[in-house]
């Protein structure tokens, strides 16, 4: 693999993951990441429409005028999410009415979007493949992460509801730290997913700094500020 | 000759952080020492835990940024967010619940923005919020005051409950926890039955429940004494009194009924508390004079619409929080006008 392949995998699952660097896709991220499988499903049916729509829009990126390319890369993207939204209904029924709205809301996840105009209307089909999967994967693995995360903090499991993924098999996957675990809701409301999200990103930014062997510098804090009467 | 030429401010006030959280501090006491007095121990062991772990949290973030902990720890500010964060909570909370919320008030609510001034949301609130969203159970678990219930839990029994989490021998939970003034309120109205009715019931004193509407007088002490000591000023506490007061006021006039009167509003639940300890948070509020009167009138409109309408029977830290929010558009709009400054001067 040359160089080139390997500059699209870094960027796609760590150097510019649109999840925790571009902050793009954030509301499929951030409403349906409140279990690791539902993180899973939705990243998977994301990557397809991705590498999907980076396919095609590079492959008519020279027929296509720039006057109308944004309509045209909405057409294709919505006719995959379409697809995809019928495929999820036949055979993953369960997971279909789990995720409900969000999947249909594929098709708004700016992230697609942004590498269909970035990246796949300027390269070639092959580049615009990797990219789609990298990218796609790097999402998905975000969200698997803040799936979890909030799944086992929220209720205590990890794998709840594996079923409806892989099938009644993966019934027993579910793995959970005990009954008596009381549960922190929050992190599965809402709020939840800001903060575990911020706290991701915060991790991301520590690793690449310890990987850069940058000292963060504490900043001068100055002396005690006077609150003076409210 | 030389004089020392240094950069103004050249006359420096007697207030500082430390002395104003400790002002905060000493007016809490009265108030604080009412709910003990009504609850029992409770009340004081939950501010002993919170007070520990918001100070470790603290000590511990500080250490962790590499920066000196004593100044930070000094000027008091953690036990004021333990302190008003315990006297939210139900005097029989698990420990460790109590570890947790003022735990996540310090560390994500306060630290992780930049620590003292930085914070956009008042932490303890935050913290509170946080408890009440995730346990919905323990957090709405009160105890009736001692003068309703005739009955006052000993020290060793109420270590006993919050170390154990489990109610003491002979006892459950629905013997000795019960609805709180407000909650009561709200279940019996939706039951469609008239104010003048539920009131029967010895649970209700002159204006708010029994026991209950004393804390507030004593809370409206200490925040007394923090407008007479400058701590304060009074424009939020009286915005937010007064907008509480109008609103329910009028709907109180429409149909006296259905709609409890407005001093039972007054001194029920955390509103006395809330305008002057925790919506006049130097940090999250709005910090412009015309800002103030909208940013208290607004938490006051909010907690009526909250507590009349709303999912929750108290509103205060909602509505504080809501307006934490918006308090720096507000002061965006309502910067006063610099001297010489023309009026519609848009540069």
């Amino acid at each position: 693999m040359d160089d080139g392949y390997r500059r699209i995998w870094l960027d796609g699952l760590w150097s510019n993951n649109q999840a925790l660097v571009a902050l793009l896709g954030l509301c499929p991220l951030l409403a349906v990441s409140n279990t690791l499988i539902n993180g899973l499903g939705l990243g998977l049916a994301t990557t397809l429409v991705l590498t999907l729509s980076n396919v095609s829009v590079s492959l008519i990126r020279n027929w296509v005028r720039p006057e109308i390319r944004l309509p045209v890369f909405v057409l294709i993207i919505a006719s995959f999410v379409t697809t995809v939204e019928l495929v999820m209904n036949a055979y993953f029924h369960g997971l279909y009415k789990v995720l409900g709205i969000f999947i249909p809301l594929i098709v708004t996840n700016c992230a697609i979007i942004g590498r269909a105009e970035a990246f796949a209307s300027r390269n070639p089909i092959p580049r615009a493949l990797h990219d789609g999967l990298a990218i796609g994967i790097g999402f998905t693995l975000a969200l698997v992460v803040l799936g979890g995360g909030r799944e086992l903090i929220g209720q205590g499991t990890l794998f709840d509801g594996a079923h409806l993924m892989f099938g009644e098999v993966a019934r027993d996957w579910r793995w959970s730290v005990g009954e008596a675990y009381p549960g922190l809701l929050i992190a599965i409301l809402p709020p939840g997913a800001f903060i575990g999200l911020g706290l991701m990103i915060a991790l991301k930014n520590i690793i690449d700094k310890r990987l850069t062997g940058a000292k963060p510098v504490p900043t001068d804090q100055p002396e005690q500020a006077v609150p003076t009467s409210a | 000759m030389e004089f020392a030429t240094g950069s103004s401010p050249h006359k420096i006030g007697p207030q500082n952080v430390t002395r104003v959280m400790g002002m905060v501090l000493l007016a809490l006491v009265p108030g604080t020492l009412a709910m003990w007095w009504y609850f029992g121990w409770g009340v004081l062991i939950n501010l002993m835990i919170a007070v520990t772990a918001a100070v470790v949290a603290e000590a511990a973030v500080m250490s962790l940024r590499g920066r000196d902990a004593r100044p930070v720890l000094l000027d008091l500010s953690a036990v004021v967010t333990a302190w008003l964060l315990a006297l939210a909570l139900p005097p029989l909370l698990p420990w460790w619940q109590t570890v947790l919320g003022s735990m996540f008030a310090i560390v994500v609510v306060k630290q992780l923005f930049g620590g003292i001034g930085y914070n956009p949301f008042n932490p303890a609130m935050a913290g509170y919020v946080l408890l009440l969203v995730s346990f919905p159970v323990t957090m709405t678990r009160w105890l009736p005051p001692d003068v309703v219930s005739g009955q006052a839990l000993s020290l060793a029994d109420s270590l006993h409950i919050i170390f154990s989490g489990t109610p003491p021998l002979g006892q459950t939970w629905d013997t000795l926890s019960s609805a709180t003034p407000l909650d009561q309120m709200r279940s019996e109205l939706s039951e469609n039955r008239m104010i003048s009715e539920i009131r029967q019931s010895p649970l209700w004193g002159d204006f708010g429940g029994r026991g209950w509407e004393w804390i507030g007088n004593w809370f409206l002490l200490g925040g007394l004494f923090l407008l007479w000591r400058r701590v304060i000023n009074w424009r939020i506490p009286a915005s937010m009194l007064g907008s509480l007061l109008l609103v329910s006021g009028l709907f109180w006039a429409i149909d006296p009924e259905t709609h409890p009167f407005p001093a039972f509003h007054l001194f029920s639940g955390a509103a006395i508390l809330g305008a002057f300890f925790i919506a006049t948070d130097p940090v999250s509020a709005s910090t412009t004079p015309k800002g103030q009167l909208i940013y208290g009138a607004l938490i006051g409109l909010f907690v009526f619409i909250i507590r009349t309408w709303g999912g929750y029977p108290d509103a205060v830290a909602f509505s504080v929080l809501l307006l934490n929010m918006a308090a720096p558009t507000i002061d965006y709009y309502t910067q006063p006008r610099v001297f010489g400054q023309r009026k519609h001067d848009d540069a």
